[in-house]
Order: C-alpha cells, then sequence, then structure tokens
C-alpha cells in the first residue's frame, strides 16, 4: 500500500490526467448514464443536479454523457493523426537527412510551404472542399500539416546520426542501406520522437476541438469542441455548459503539455 | 546587398509555391469542389455550368496560369456568392479590423511577457520565477475557445467592466478581451524565451564586469541585459504573428467580430472556393512577408547574420 501511494506521489499530474484520458476513452461510453444524443426538452439547460452531474445542455442532453463519448473521439482523432503524421514524417525526415541533395531539398521545400500556412487555416481550406466533412476528412486535414513537425526532427537528427562512429561503421562494413536505416538510424530517432508525439497529441486534439467548435468536425460524433461551441451561444444564461467542455479540452491538453515536458526532462539527457 | 537579394528570392519562391499549393488543393484533394458547393441534388447541368464557371472543364495548365492571373491582375477571382464582387474587394473591406485586432494581441503579449520573462531571470527559482512559470503553463494550456468564455464570464458578465459580444460599442475596449484570448498563449511563449535568454545573457562577463563596477540593479536588467537578450526573443515573437492571424479565425467568432476569420468562416459555409482560397493566400502571404520582415530587420540589427 505505501509502495503504490509513493509510486503515485512520484507519478507526475501530466501523466495522470493522460492515463484517466485514455481509460475514459476506451470505457467512456460504456459507463455514460445517459445516450449523449437523447433529447429531453423539459430538462434543457439545467444546472448540474443529483440526475445530472454535470447539469444538461442543448436539447436537455446530458454533459457528462457527453463529454465521456467526447473523449473518445479525442482520443481517436488524437492517436490515429499523431500516428500517420509520425510515420509519414519519419520516413520522409529520414529520407531527407540521410540521401540529402535533390530529396532533402524537395522535401524541406514542402514542409517550408505547408508551414507557411497557419495550422486551423490549412485545416479548414482542405474541409472545405469536402461536401460533409467526416471523421475520415477531419482526419486527413489534420494530418495535412501534422506531419511536418515530425519529419523536421527525423531530418535533423537523422543528419548528425549519418555522421556517427556506429552508422559509418556499419556502412564501411557494407551494410545495406535499408538496414542501415532500420536498425542503427530509425531506432535512434525513437525517443525524440516519442517526446514530440506526446506533445503533439495534445495539440491535435486542441485543433479536432477548435474545428469541431467552428461548427466542422464530423457530423453526428459528440466532440467536447462542438459542446463548447453550443455553450457559448448560452454562455450568458447557462455558463455551466462552456465551462465543462472548455475545461475538459483545457485539462486534457495540459496533461499531454505537462507529461512531454516530463518525459523530455527524464528522456532527453541534454537538458539535464 | 547578397543576404538581401538572396532573401527576397526566397520569399518569392515561396509565394509562388503558396499560389500552386493553394491552386492543386481544390484540384487534387479527392473530393469534387463542385459536388461540394451544389450538394447532390444538383442536375448534370448545373454542375456542368459551374465547373465552367469555375475554370474546372479546361486543362490542368490553362487553369493554373488563368488562376496565377486573377491573382496578379488584383482582383484574385471573383466571389461565388456575390458574383458582383471581387474577392480582392471583399477582403480588403474587412482586413482592417482583423489586423488592428492582431497588432493588439501581440501588444498584449509583449506587455506581459517583458517584465514577466525578465523579472523570472532575476529572480530564478523564487517567487517572481514560480509565477512566470505558472503564467507559461497555463497560458499555453487555455485553449483559446475557452479562454474567450472565461474572459467574457468574469469581465463582461460578473464584473461588468467591459462590453459583452454584440454589444454595439465599437470603441477600443471592445478589442481588450479578444486581444487577451489571442495573446495569451504567445504570451506564454514569450515569457519562458525572454526568462532563458535573460538567465544566459546575465551569467555573460560583461554583466559581472558592469555588476563589479557598481552599475545599479535595474539599470543593469534593462540597459545592459535585456537590449541584447531581446534579440532572438524578437525572431521568435515576429514570426508568431501568423499564429495570430489564425487565432483571430476563433476569437471573432467568440466575440462576434467581423473581418478575415469570420469573412473565411462564412465563405466556408457557403462553399464559397474562390474566397476561400483568397482569405488561406492573404494569410499566408503576410505570415511570409513578416517573416521576410524580421529576418531583413535582423540582418541590420545583428551583423554577424548577414555575414553567414
Amino acid at each position: 500500500m505505501t509502495a503504490v501511494r509513493r509510486g503515485l506521489a512520484r507519478t507526475p499530474v501530466g501523466l495522470i490526467i493522460v492515463i484517466v484520458f485514455f481509460v475514459l476513452g476506451v470505457i467512456g461510453p460504456s459507463i455514460a448514464p445517459y445516450d449523449p444524443l437523447a433529447i429531453d426538452l423539459a430538462h434543457e439547460y439545467e444546472p448540474p443536479s443529483r440526475a445530472h452531474p454535470l447539469g444538461t445542455g442543448d436539447n436537455g442532453i446530458d454533459i457528462l454523457s457527453a463529454l465521456l463519448y467526447g473523449a473518445r473521439l479525442a482520443a481517436i482523432v488524437g492517436v490515429v493523426v499523431v500516428g500517420i503524421s509520425v510515420l509519414i514524417g519519419t520516413v520522409l525526415g529520414t529520407w531527407a537527412g540521410y540521401f540529402g541533395r535533390m530529396t532533402d531539398h524537395v522535401i524541406t521545400g514542402v514542409a517550408d510551404l505547408v508551414q507557411a500556412f497557419p495550422a486551423i487555416v490549412l485545416n479548414i481550406a482542405v474541409l472545405a472542399l469536402v461536401a460533409r466533412p467526416g471523421l475520415g476528412h477531419l482526419i486527413v486535414a489534420l494530418a495535412v500539416n501534422g506531419w511536418v513537425l515530425y519529419a523536421r526532427l527525423a531530418r535533423a537528427e537523422t543528419l548528425s546520426l549519418r555522421e556517427r562512429e556506429f552508422v559509418q561503421a556499419a556502412r564501411a562494413l557494407g551494410v545495406p542501406t535499408p538496414q542501415v536505416l532500420r536498425r542503427h538510424v530509425v531506432p535512434n530517432l525513437l525517443g525524440p520522437l516519442v517526446i514530440q508525439a506526446t506533445t503533439g497529441l495534445g495539440v491535435v486534439i486542441l485543433a479536432e476541438s477548435t474545428l469541431s467548435f467552428l461548427g466542422l468536425g464530423p457530423g453526428k460524433a459528440v466532440s467536447w469542441g462542438a459542446l463548447l461551441d453550443q455553450g457559448t451561444a448560452v454562455l450568458l444564461r447557462f455558463p455551466h455548459v462552456a465551462l465543462f467542455s472548455g475545461g475538459a479540452i483545457a485539462l486534457t491538453v495540459l496533461g499531454f503539455n505537462l507529461t512531454g515536458d516530463w518525459l523530455r526532462d527524464r528522456l532527453d539527457p541534454r537538458t539535464r | 546587398m547578397r543576404y538581401l537579394a538572396g532573401r527576397l528570392v526566397r520569399a518569392l519562391l515561396t509565394v509562388i509555391g503558396l499560389v500552386t499549393i493553394v491552386f492543386l488543393l481544390v484540384r487534387l484533394i479527392p473530393g469534387d469542389p463542385v459536388e461540394a458547393i451544389l450538394g447532390d441534388q444538383a442536375g448534370p447541368e448545373e454542375k456542368a455550368e459551374l465547373r465552367r464557371s469555375l475554370n474546372l472543364d479546361r486543362p490542368i495548365g490553362q487553369q493554373y496560369v488563368s488562376f496565377v492571373g486573377e491573382m496578379l491582375d488584383g482582383t484574385m477571382g471573383t466571389s461565388f456568392r456575390r458574383p458582383d464582387r471581387s474577392v480582392w474587394s471583399l477582403v480588403k473591406e474587412v482586413f482592417p479590423a482583423t489586423l488592428v485586432l492582431a497588432i493588439a494581441a501581440w501588444l498584449v503579449a509583449w506587455l506581459v511577457a517583458i517584465p514577466l520573462g525578465t523579472l523570472a531571470a532575476a529572480r530564478v527559482g523564487r517567487l517572481p520565477d514560480k509565477l512566470a512559470s505558472t503564467v507559461a503553463v497555463l497560458g499555453l494550456a487555455i485553449p483559446n475557445i475557452w479562454l474567450g468564455p472565461l474572459l467574457i464570464l468574469a469581465f463582461g458578465v460578473k464584473l461588468r467592466w467591459l462590453p459583452l459580444p454584440g454589444d454595439d460599442l465599437a470603441g477600443p475596449e471592445a478589442l481588450i478581451l479578444p486581444a487577451i484570448t489571442i495573446g495569451t498563449a504567445l504570451a506564454a511563449v514569450l515569457t519562458r524565451q525572454t526568462r532563458a535568454a535573460m538567465i544566459e545573457v546575465l551569467s555573460l562577463p560583461y554583466i559581472t564586469a558592469a555588476r563589479a563596477r557598481g552599475v545599479r540593479r535595474t539599470t543593469l536588467l534593462l540597459r545592459h541585459a535585456l537590449r541584447n537578450a531581446l534579440l532572438p526573443v524578437m525572431t521568435i515573437g515576429a514570426a508568431q504573428l501568423g499564429a495570430l492571424l489564425s487565432g483571430t479565425v476563433v476569437t471573432e467568432k467568440i466575440f462576434e467580430r467581423p473581418g478575415l476569420g469570420t469573412l473565411f468562416l462564412e465563405s466556408f459555409f457557403a462553399r464559397d472556393i474562390p474566397v476561400v482560397q483568397g482569405c488561406v493566400l492573404v494569410i499566408a502571404v503576410i505570415y511570409v512577408a513578416v517573416n521576410l520582415l524580421v529576418d531583413l530587420t535582423y540582418g541590420v540589427i545583428d551583423p554577424r547574420v548577414r555575414l553567414s
């Protein structure tokens, strides 16, 4: 028991938030007390009560249930978008960093161009071309600029790894290039990529909330951002809707930021 | 001179690249913009008609030439929703409001970051430092979509100090909450940077020398250290102007203000693709132009940059 408690005390707050977020993302919908889309007009915009711990919102939906379902959407979008971005970014970045020359110029050039657009503006522009944006479109729109960060990181790390003795030795021994990359370069990229991806999850979850807030989220799905949008519309009369939904977004983003910082301190000896 | 020319050419290439990306966006992304505009119910004739008026029925090379032509002739194409207006005239109309908001947000960020970062560096590990790092962490974590409503609740509803969204007051006080909403995240970043840069500068020999000469603490901090520490922070701060511009999209919606962000969103929902393209390009080009300006000023201030 004391060991558990000591372990808990040493576990950073950020990590606890992240773990709770993912657990709720998985089991949330099954423990939600109500259907988050169930209409109950008699109880619209009620403040928190015993029946509805966080109150009710638009059309009398239960806010706690909506937040639990929203956690699943945020978790799915976060994990899938970051997964795709890390994959594409690592491949392109390693390629650019290892082979240099023309490949490097092209990949770095495209990355520069994508970064010349503010992220959210580019996301909206991509979504504007689809008749009825769904979950898949949202994921594509977020991945369009998501990969750039990881590509830059992978490229920079590969550039320095390429000159290190163990890579030079492997090359001198005649190890084929694909194997050099797979065995010696990519494994050494993982640390920095994991740190970046942790913070990146928070960024993507915030971007999903922002797009949903602006009304560009996936149609039927319950999203924190869409809930916050409804809450903002009735802010002056029923502030609890905006307070709880926005709080969920802020807390989650804070959790990922703190965890990212914590990982950086632990995994990256340079910052010690 | 070489540096100036090289930097200008690079900026020009970037702008050409941006125009190309915006052009390709409509053509390459799976999904038909014509269907996005008209919906599923439209008949084939209606679709063909729209395709023709958007130039989508011509070979891609010709499309590109006429697209670039529209960007260069000062119209940026014609609004689909309002055929009597050019995209540029719509953008020009709302742009000042957004620019004022972005600049106000930028000022807010600097006004918070410089004193807070400097104080934190002067008292590392003490109360001001802890305050600064709390501001930095919270400022980055609180999303502007939540901060805006919170500020409205606190200062508009509870305290009644500042106007609510939709109030008819167009005075400068209506700018305060939106500016804080956008500027907070940047303030957090800049506070961190100012602190880090100040700590580094404060450890340099010339500061120790000045201290040994008996230079007053305030003079030492402000005249000797801050001026040198600010240079790198300035670059980051200026480069963040793009983030501020995209922040206006959200903030204009929350505070019901007219501007580029509102035009962008309205055009999005009306599927007015020429205007969407125009807004994206204007925002991106401003971003590139600001970065260019920062680089050039940097070259003027710091001669070492020109040599590399």
